[in-house]
């Protein structure tokens, strides 16, 4: 299933990131598909992009809504948000798990061998105060004499617009490099911590600052896809929270916010079939071939 | 699996449904408004203050 995963995660990438035209146009993709969302972190911005950021978007919407409204145009997002609200509804945070580009390269990272350390869970409620502030409030309310706002995500901190974008822009047109300032070199140092954090944690980005994420983890118990925990089978053998990239301990919080359905916990780690897949609340099944258990009490796997 | 939890494991779960729904409707609302364009016209365009240049 693994394998599967990380074909998908490529396919995934080199979809949303399917123009290869850049190095002879040395600009990005301008066609039309780029009105379909991304559903991973991509920035649109990447001279590969066939399609829009949401997070970008969402802040260029935000950042213009008052000239908008004056102009008698009403772009509240609604189309972004109802972009994303869906894939949110059916998938949730699975998304994070085999679509994201930035997740893949950060799980591609973490396998450079090195110690490797955990992340406090409290970092995770980050995420959410860069979805309400970075995306949606200062954007909204910090405007200048014209009435513009900026874009504070993408600005001040994306590390996926820096890599993908930013660099490669600099490459693709050299001269770009004299209007360089303050701003690139605090982002080119938040890719770089997070380039060496990937190493050393799973997912660092993922769980404490990607808006996307925090934004659909909002419907980790709407979503449509899901899996679920079987008390009657689970011998509590914590098995599921060593594979656990995310850091959920499964079996105590199935609902948990950050799991991102990579089903590894149900395929590589339960024994005991107490963790299955579900669609609308129906199971879809769960470890191939794993052995019908009724543990008795006290009993525990190894 | 007693009578009970059986029933609760087989029921289809409405609200991801409602979610889907709402959102859908909310997305076509924003293409009725001409969201798409403003989008798309974004889109296209490389935000050079946006990645941190310029």
């Amino acid at each position: 299933m693994e394998i599967v995963r990380k074909w998908i995660q490529t396919i995934m990438a080199l979809l949303v990131n399917g123009s290869w035209s850049f190095p002879f146009t040395r600009t990005i993709y301008q066609g039309p598909l780029k009105v379909v969302c991304s559903p991973g972190l991509n920035c649109y911005s990447c001279p590969a992009s066939t399609t829009y950021c949401p997070i970008g978007s969402l802040q260029q919407l935000m950042a213009g809504i008052r000239i908008a409204i004056e102009n008698g145009q009403n772009f509240f997002g609604l189309y972004v948000v109802g972009t994303m609200g869906v894939l949110g509804g059916v998938f949730g945070r699975l998304i994070c798990g085999w679509a994201c580009p930035f997740g893949l390269i950060q799980e591609l990272l973490h396998k450079i061998p090195s110690r490797k350390f955990s992340i406090p869970q409290k970092l995770n409620y980050i995420k959410y105060g860069f979805l309400l502030f970075f995306v949606f409030l200062l954007p909204l309310t910090v405007v200048d004499k014209f009435g513009y706002g900026e874009l504070w995500f993408c600005k001040y901190v994306c590390p996926a617009g820096t890599l993908e974008a930013g660099l490669p822009m600099l490459m693709l047109q050299p001269a770009l490099g004299q209007t360089i300032g303050l701003v690139f070199f605090n982002k080119l140092a938040i890719l770089v911590g997070f380039i060496l954090w990937s190493i050393l944690a799973s997912r660092p980005f993922c769980r404490t600052t990607c808006p996307l994420g925090a934004f659909y983890a909002l419907f980790k118990k709407l979503k449509l896809v899901k899996l679920r925990h079987i008390e009657e089978n689970c011998t509590r053998c914590e098995a599921c929270h060593s594979v656990c990239p995310m850091g959920v301990k499964f079996n105590e919080s199935p609902e948990n916010a950050e799991c991102i359905s990579c089903l590894k916990c149900m395929d590589k780690a339960c024994k005991f079939d107490a963790i299955t897949l579900e669609i609308a609340g129906l199971p879809m099944g769960s470890r191939a071939g794993a052995r019908i258990h009724r543990p008795k009490q006290g009993e525990v796997s190894m | 699996m007693s009578m009970g939890s059986e029933k609760k494991a087989k029921r289809v779960r409405i609200a991801p449904f409602i979610t889907i729904l709402f959102f859908l409707i909310m997305g076509i609302v924003g293409i009725m408004t001409g969201e798409v364009r403003r989008v798309l016209e974004q889109a296209v365009q490389v935000c050079l203050s946006c990645i941190g240049i310029g």
